[in-house]
């Protein structure tokens, strides 16, 4: 299917070069492009397309009292120099406070702009998200924003393929967060380096379009340049009629380009795993990278329980960072925050799941709990289902959407020791605040953790 | 970018494997809009630990490090590289890297030298032992040599990116020399893909 997908879009081929790819949609956000705005500038070039190019802001925006100054100036100036360069270029920008802003690998998905067969890059690794719809999608840095901005192409090698293949049915409770973490842990950090990674097997098949997103959002802590699921009825239903996709007469020739994708019968990959869906469970993560995760039933590992020395000496520098002895059930540890959101785990299958965890229910005297949905659409669609009623009367704050206390960036933070159930990507040491300890988790037991202050699924409550 | 053709220096050991880079410019550091001025940021929060290698005087002026496996893994931010060419790095050294942070370094122009995991820790130890350790690096040839500490091995680098550091050349302006080609792709592409402006 990556191959296809590629071929499809191979502009220019050369001996000894890499391919040069066209690139369908180009998502930019504050916090990767200003450098590259600059390079245009200087060397008098353009956005060649700008019709192909969406822009909102995420990184920095705070989540509460959008109609304020941004308090951090540094922040406000980043946030200021994207609109201007928008404006300077044309660019369609979806600012803070705008119905349809959100986090960008959100409202890509949201607004039908990604679509199966596309090639979709931002200067963002979880671009991988966007496969979930049989897209090629990658994060890049910040020349490359400038090389697609100036020429709406890439230069490219062709990535190896790598299947992961999940097979059964996931047991009640266990959720494609889950999955997407037992599969980081399998492995490893670096185990999909160098490759793209088709999520296949019947319980891939059987997730939602949400469920395909999370698990593809994650390709790039398992070190895959992308992840991707070969589209199929879920995802033309989820797709149609959002406000850009086709309609009429386009959308059938669409369906039908789209069904050629999926991956030829008895096609090979370079690499491949193989899972049984019906063998997992809940896991969460003990240290400080997504490789380092357990069943939530299991115990913080001892370091010498690792057979490579590198990794046991990880081991041990993530569970001095964390605060962790080896042996203690995951279970008994306590929480001083919980955070549901980013675009692994905010959009609005997530909430519901969160919210039928804590209905009734109050978070514990002294924990922190925040909500933040993904988009403004998804803030209101939960709202007209009555979510943010649950959450509140719960004891969780209800934010605006934004990558908030996923990275640190904006006032959304850990303070340091602090620890924190987050449904979010990355625990690395920092990663939601200077010294704060994170532990990855899903929606479900997001929720259960925040009402038992410590580390639960939703059958203990 | 600047031509890079020999880098030889100094090197700095980074005995750590999955550096992330959010370790290697925490996330603070990214609301600059310029892109100069990172190498303060560098490691920032590994730098308040008085011990931590780069605080070591031993160490100052290397133009080389030499870190674990899986080097620059996470986030996409370039700004990594930015922080490492500003500190005074022209490359680093490792047995895997990141696939963004790896194609990072080769448009800002900071040499990945993916050496085998053997060679690697020879590497490692020999700096640890003895800052005063050489580092050769040979673009052209696509060597590293650091003789005093026996080490001596080849690297991968596609003949594309090699040219691209030998020359200093601008991606941007290499690709519009297929000006053509791109407009022709775009005349053939179905009517019913989105575009942002309409709905």
């Amino acid at each position: 299917m990556a191959d296809k997908v590629w071929d499809s879009h191979v502009v220019h081929r050369a001996e000894g070069e890499p391919d040069l790819l066209y690139i369908d949609l180009h998502l930019i956000h504050e916090v990767t492009t200003p450098q590259a705005f600059d390079g245009l500038r200087l060397a008098g070039r353009g956005v060649r397309r700008p019709d192909l190019t969406l822009a909102t802001m995420d990184h920095n925006t705070p989540t509460v009292g959008l109609d304020l100054p941004l308090e951090d100036p540094i922040s406000a100036r980043q946030i200021e120099v994207l609109a201007a360069n928008c404006a300077e270029f044309g660019i369609t920008l979806y600012p803070m406070g705008h119905a349809n802003q959100g986090i960008v690998h959100v409202i890509g998905p949201e607004q039908g702009l990604t679509q199966p067969g596309m090639t979709i890059v931002c200067g963002d690794s979880h671009t991988s998200t966007h496969g979930a719809f049989g897209a090629l999608a990658f994060g890049i840095g910040t020349s490359e924003v400038e090389h697609v901005l100036a020429t709406q192409t890439l230069p490219q090698r062709r990535p190896l393929n790598m299947a992961v293949t999940v097979e059964g049915e996931l047991r009640a409770g266990v959720t494609a967060k889950d999955l997407i973490l037992a599969v980081i842990g399998r492995i490893g950090t670096g185990g999909g380096m160098g490759h793209v990674i088709e999520y296949r097997g019947s319980a891939i098949r059987g997730l939602s379009m949400e469920g395909r997103m999370t698990v593809c959002n994650m390709s790039i802590e398992a070190g895959a340049r992308a992840g991707m699921v070969a589209p199929d009825e879920t995802t033309f239903a989820w797709l149609q009629g959002r406000p850009h996709a086709p309609r009429g007469d386009d959308w059938d020739r669409a369906v039908e380009y789209w069904r050629t994708l999926a991956t030829d019968e008895g096609a090979t990959f370079d690499k491949e795993v193989v899972i049984d869906a019906a063998a997992l469970s809940p896991h969460v993560s003990w240290g400080t990278n997504p490789g380092q995760v357990v069943p939530i039933d299991g115990a913080v590992p001892s370091p010498d329980s690792f057979a490579d020395v590198a990794e046991a000496e990880a081991a041990r520098r993530a569970l001095a960072y964390m605060g962790l002895e080896a042996g203690t059930p995951m279970r008994a540890v306590p929480v001083d925050a919980v955070f549901i959101g980013s675009c692994t785990n905010s959009r609005i299958e997530d909430l519901r799941a969160a919210a039928v965890v804590v209905d009734g229910r109050h978070v514990p005297v002294g924990l922190r709990a925040m909500v933040v949905p993904g988009s403004m659409k998804v803030k209101a669609d939960a709202e007209a289902e009555g979510l943010d009623r649950v959450f509140m009367a719960a004891g969780f704050e209800w934010r605006a959407a934004g990558c908030s206390m996923c990275l640190g960036m904006n006032p959304d933070k850990l303070s340091p020791g602090e620890r924190c159930a987050s449904t979010s990507n990355r625990n690395f040491e920092g990663r939601q605040g200077r010294g704060g300890r994170t532990h990855l988790v899903s929606p479900a037991v997001a929720a259960a953790t925040a009402i038992a202050g410590h580390f639960a699924t939703p059958e203990e409550l | 970018m600047e031509p890079v053709r020999v880098i030889s220096g100094t090197a700095v050991p980074l005995r750590r494997s999955d550096v992330d880079t959010d370790q290697i410019i925490p996330s603070d550091w990214l609301k600059r809009v310029e892109r100069t001025g990172f190498g303060v940021g560098l490691f920032s929060e590994w730098r308040a630990d008085p011990d931590f290698v780069l605080n070591q005087p031993r160490y100052a002026g290397a133009s080389v490090l030499v870190a674990g496996t899986n080097f620059g893994t996470g986030s996409s931010r370039e700004h990594a590289v930015w922080a490492l060419l500003d500190y005074g790095f022209q490359a680093v050294v490792s047995p895997r890297f990141g696939d963004i942070f790896r194609t990072n370094c080769t448009k800002a122009g900071l040499l990945p030298v993916e050496v085998d995991a053997a060679a690697g820790e020879a590497l490692l130890a020999a700096v640890e032992a003895d800052p005063a350790v050489v580092v050769t690096i040979d673009v052209a040839t696509r060597t590293l040599l650091a003789a005093a500490a026996g080490v001596s091995t080849t690297f991968p680098l596609d003949d594309f990116t090699q040219m691209r550091f030998l020359e200093g050349l601008d991606d941007v302006g290499l690709t519009l020399r297929n000006a053509d080609a791109i407009a022709a792709y775009e005349a053939r592409r179905p009517a019913w893909l989105p575009t942002t402006t309409a709905s």
